[in-house]
């Protein structure tokens, strides 16, 4: 067991607490930077799928996570981020210059919204959110002049700075790079008096506000970064499929957004990577499983809603932080080895909460 | 006359959206939670009912009154399985379990024998009757649909003896105590479980009732649930606490929706709702009906 004797103030804001930790990072970044060489295409293809649902997480687990600000519209970033992206690529721009200004779109329609709707809290924002994301949803389908519409469009092959990303392997690079200095820039952001603001806005807004945290303020930062976060992934979301529709962007995938955040794990960087890993690999395995089910279940659509909704309601119930929070209880059992007890960690219960006057 | 055409056909599809919203704000009243599975739990309603129908032949009304049944086993099934252990959590996690519970039942509907992911026929009696009535001679006859017509006339039924139970029952008047004040309530001697559970079980088959008037309309199928996002917008602009509101609300996005399909140029009618309920949240956050609340600290 490794106990961190903390003597300075800065060693809580260190982002390795200890060499232990700079060492496993170390391989692990040694083994996805191998990757390519050892593994099929196929395999690095699912890999940048969670590379990018992770850049989402990361983005939803900002708001949702930390801010505890609930968002059913985040479809909508994605598709913001996805719809510059092609347009401005179309129109010649660079990679790196296209990708920024997804984010910077992106960000600021996260404002446009964030304004009117942080006025309102808890449901009432679900709700403003939900709509938003069913008005962009239109917009996308109608402007058919700046987003082709039904009919959707392709995108062309990138290139950075003359190099071309043609293969899987260069794509998965750019991506892996894209992801990391996301974390970064969130563990970054979440050590600072910012990101400090928004746990303290999650656990009370009351509180906060009687902190000195202008509340308005912070929420519309989260509400912008994690837009621009979004819009980070969804241009990346828009180069790996190559084809972008309205179609991709829709309520549903809002819902499987928060979904996937849920079951990693709410509140952590790494529910956001773990969440973005389960459902890309359990869409895999799902699709494998098939061969060897029986054709009446193993044929069926619904195969793979149900499994993912019995998780999440198995998550929700008996597991609130997710898989991060399996990873959390499995790495304490081990580290204080004989001594783990079944109550660590117990749930608080407290008692019903009434936003009511009364 | 057209006019009145399109406002009437409003009115129906409102009384839907009312009575969905109106499960939503029975259930936000007792309990302060949001059922994001209240579209599923009408969809639910609607595929009992067709298999009531064509599977066990019942006739149209012993269909929903067994519908109506099962709906309500089934919300205080959910509530006393799944949502009472969460009690005291925070409201984001009932919003995802019963987002979870929506996705789930979604899943299981298409892996259901007979149900699956095809669009299904409801066979009701009043199937394709239109009543014709000429209001003044000269005029062209005012052509009503009788679904849109049984949609009205039931919702008002139903809202009449959701009124006369809340009024004049004892039952009914402790789920009002219950839902102004939990602790006083109890305190009283009212067992506050059983009556949210209740609460749950009349939510839940004031949906399936919404799920069987509208499947004349829109058939049965996996993806009849989406309706019920649209009951968001209605309780909200009605005031997200109030049930007449919950119904106003309902009427006002059902006759705005009609009109924008018809006024407007295409692809604001799906969408129309959404913006208004976002004007309706810049300019009035507590909707027509609902009462200011300020937390305390």
């Amino acid at each position: 067991m490794r106990f961190i004797f903390k003597t300075r103030y800065e060693q809580d804001l260190v982002l390795f607490k200890h060499p232990g930790q700079r060492f496993w990072y170390g391989v692990l970044m040694a083994a996805l930077l191998l990757a390519p060489l050892v593994f099929s295409e196929y395999f690095i293809s699912q890999l940048v799928f969670i590379w990018i649902y992770s850049v989402v997480g990361l983005g939803l687990t900002l708001l949702v996570g930390y801010t505890g600000q609930v968002s059913l519209g985040h479809a909508a970033f994605l598709a913001m981020g996805a719809y510059t992206e092609a347009y401005l690529q179309a129109r010649g721009w660079p990679f790196l210059l296209s990708l920024s200004s997804a984010a910077i779109v992106s960000g600021l329609t996260g404002v446009v919204i964030g304004l009117p709707a942080l006025r309102v809290k808890g449901i009432y924002l679900a709700i403003a959110t939900l709509s938003f994301g069913f008005i962009v949803e239109e917009a996308v389908t109608r402007a058919d002049s700046i987003t082709g519409g039904n009919t959707g469009i392709t995108l062309g092959s990138l290139q950075i700075f003359g190099l071309p990303i043609d293969s899987e392997a260069r794509f998965y690079y750019v991506s892996l790079a894209v992801l990391i200095l996301c974390i970064l820039a969130v563990m970054n952001l979440m050590r600072s008096p910012t990101g400090r603001a928004f746990v303290a806005i999650r656990d009370s807004e009351i509180s906060a506000q009687s902190m000195g945290i202008h509340l308005a303020r912070y929420k519309t930062i989260a509400f912008t970064l994690s837009a621009a976060l979004t819009g980070i992934a969804g241009a990346l979301y828009a180069h790996k499929l190559r084809f972008i529709s309205p179609e991709q962007f829709t309520i549903l995938q809002s819902i499987e957004m928060l979904i996937m955040i849920v079951i990693g794990g709410l509140g952590s960087i790494y529910g956001a990577i773990f969440g973005a890993a389960f459902w890309i690999l359990a869409q895999q395995l799902i699709v494998t499983a098939k061969d060897w089910l029986p054709p009446e279940i193993g044929q069926q659509t619904g195969l793979q809603p149900t499994i993912f909704g019995i998780f999440l309601v198995a998550c929700v119930l008996f597991e609130p932080l997710g898989l991060y929070g399996v990873w959390l209880k499995a790495r304490t059992f081990l580290e204080i080895f004989p001594f783990y007890r079944k109550g660590m960690f117990k749930r608080q219960k407290s008692y019903m909460k009434s936003e009511r006057l009364k | 006359m057209q006019f009145l055409q399109l406002v009437i056909s409003g009115i129906a599809q409102g009384c839907i959206y009312g009575l969905i919203a109106l499960g939503f704000v029975l259930i936000y009243k007792a309990t302060e939670t949001v059922n994001f599975a209240q579209g599923d739990l009408m969809m639910l309603g609607g595929f009992f009912g067709l298999s009531c129908m064509v599977v066990l032949g019942m006739p149209f009304w012993l269909a929903f009154l067994a519908t109506l049944v099962a709906a309500m086993l089934f919300g205080m099934l959910m509530e006393r399985a799944l949502l009472r252990p969460l009690l005291g959590q925070p409201a984001f996690t009932v919003v995802m379990l019963t987002i979870g519970i929506g996705y789930l039942a979604r899943g299981m509907v298409t892996m259901i024998p007979g149900w699956g992911t095809e669009t299904h026929t409801l066979p009701v009696p009043y199937k394709d009757e239109v009543l014709r009535i000429v209001i003044a001679s000269g005029n062209d006859a005012l052509i009503l649909s009788t679904e849109h017509m049984v949609i009205i006339a039931v919702t008002a039924f139903l809202i009449a003896i959701l009124f006369l139970f809340f009024r004049y029952t004892k039952l009914g008047i402790a789920m009002q105590a219950t839902s102004q004040n939990q602790l006083a309530a109890f305190y009283m001697g009212i067992p506050v479980r059983r009556i949210n559970m209740l609460v749950w079980g009349i939510s839940a088959a004031v949906s399936a009732c919404a799920g069987l008037l509208l499947a004349p309309i829109t058939f049965v199928h996996v993806n009849m649930g989406y309706i019920g996002l649209k009951a968001f917008p209605a309780a909200v602009v009605g005031g997200f606490g109030s049930i007449p509101g919950a119904l106003v609300g309902g009427l006002i996005i059902g006759i705005v929706e009609s009109l924008s399909g018809f006024y407007l140029p295409e692809g604001f009618k799906d969408i129309a709702a959404y913006i208004l309920v976002l004007v309706m949240l810049v300019i009035l956050p507590n909707g027509l009906f609902g009462d200011t609340m300020r937390k305390k600290v």
